[in-house]
């Protein structure tokens, strides 16, 4: 499991097994601003940054700190936290040295904290095994593959806005469906690489 | 998140009863407010899942409201969101240890989603919007009808998921696959990440059918 070149991950979370496609991470966020390309490309941006830091930070805690001192149970509440204090401190970094990017990215921020793709990354490379090199390349690989997956639904609901969609579809229940056609689309990337 | 829930007729202000019916249907979290959607779809490949995570989510949603509101008054405002989160994990590390020690094959299964529910917009925004502002009781009470309507939800794309997908129910075969030597074809999408994704979407929509929403002055929502 936990021998595979980090390139592999990386090419594997973006299209064969897409981390908001497969694993159902991040979709309240999906689905709550996937209204326009802008917001989403933003949004998708942001997520990137922090999920490769995030599994960058978690993954050496887990295995400098937590292991050696035996308290792995708190896991969970150690990786929100890292989450929560990270997002928070970025968020005042990004103010502080650029105005410019802190009006463009400044919104999303306090909601990365929420969004669960960045904390089931950091849950599903510890439960993966995987090394540092590994991790890294998952949070990346994840970020750009969340980024893809909300930015093509976001361009797709702009051109929805001009169909007729049927008054019990209108809303979420269409934009499920059309990330379940999505979903199979990026099934015949299968087999492309094995994680 | 959660701004919207005062729109029903000024439900939330209401007592017992009322508080049942606002979290088990008029405001269901996941058909009519859209939370909690990662782990609806990622744990319903079969009925068992389902219902240990509505399980699991119940008893997180109602243990953090519980000690959101009894610590209301002495949490201070700026990082209400931090005492909460943490409330919200402590639980989350209990029943995932309950799990593990009693039931292990399942905490298997559920993989990294048991520990999700700390990020689950239901619990986060019950404690934020309900238990924040309401007594101990009535609060415990929001959570458990809640839990409820996410129990019902899951339960249901489960039952889809499982049936169409294995032709089976908890496991035991209802109709018998081809592959068996019966007549069922499976369908194996339904069991795969799409069908997730459909299921539900065709779920809320029938929710919309029957409660009537989407009606023509809410229309251009979407």
């Amino acid at each position: 499991m936990s021998d595979i070149s980090p390139w592999a991950i990386l090419i594997a979370t973006i299209f064969t097994s897409n981390i908001l496609l497969t694993n159902f991470l991040g979709m309240c966020s999906f689905l709550a601003c996937s209204r326009q390309v802008d917001t989403a490309v933003g949004l998708g941006a942001a997520v990137i940054f922090v999920m490769v830091c995030t599994t960058a930070i978690n993954w050496w805690i887990y295995t400098h700190a937590l292991i050696p001192l035996g308290i792995e149970h708190l896991w969970f509440i150690v990786a929100i936290a890292v989450i929560a204090a990270f997002v928070q401190f970025v968020e005042m970094f990004v103010e502080r040295f650029s105005p410019k990017l802190y009006h463009a990215l400044g919104i999303f921020l306090p909601l990365i904290t929420v969004n669960c793709a960045i904390l089931g990354a950091s849950l599903l490379m510890i439960t993966r095994n995987y090394d540092f090199h590994q991790s890294v390349a998952f949070g990346f690989g994840g970020g750009i593959g969340w980024m893809l997956a909300i930015v093509l639904i976001a361009g797709l609901r702009q051109k929805m806005s001009y169909s007729d969609v049927p008054r019990p579809f209108q809303g979420v229940a269409i934009v499920m469906i059309i990330t379940g056609i999505m979903a199979m689309i990026f099934m015949g990337f299968a087999g492309m690489v094995k994680i | 998140m959660s701004d919207n829930h005062c729109n029903h007729g000024g439900l939330c202000g209401g007592k017992g009863k009322e508080t049942l019916k606002a979290g088990v249907w008029i405001t269901n979290p996941v058909a009519i407010q859209v939370l909690g959607i990662c782990s609806a779809l990622a744990v319903t490949t079969t009925l068992m899942n389902s219902l240990v995570m509505s399980i699991a989510l119940t008893f997180v949603c109602v243990g953090s409201n519980l000690f959101v509101s009894l610590l209301r008054d002495i949490t201070p405002r700026r990082i209400r969101m931090i005492a909460e989160v943490a409330i919200i994990a402590t639980f989350v590390i209990v029943f995932d240890l309950l799990l593990k020690a009693f039931y292990f094959e399942m905490s298997e299964q559920l993989g990294p989603y048991v520990g999700l529910i700390i990020t689950n917009c239901i619990v986060m925004g019950r404690a934020e919007a309900f238990a924040l502002q309401n007594p101990p009781t009535v609060s415990m009470l929001d959570g458990l009808a809640n839990g409820v309507g996410y129990t019902i939800v899951l339960c249901a794309v489960g039952f889809f998921r499982e049936l169409f997908g294995a032709g089976q129910l908890f496991g035991i075969t209802i109709w018998r696959t081809v592959a068996d030597g019966g007549w069922y074809p499976q369908n194996v999408v339904m069991i795969l990440a799409p069908g997730a994704f459909i299921s539900l979407g065709f779920l809320i929509a029938l929710y919309n059918w029957l409660s009537g929403a989407n009606d023509p002055d809410k229309e251009a929502a979407s």
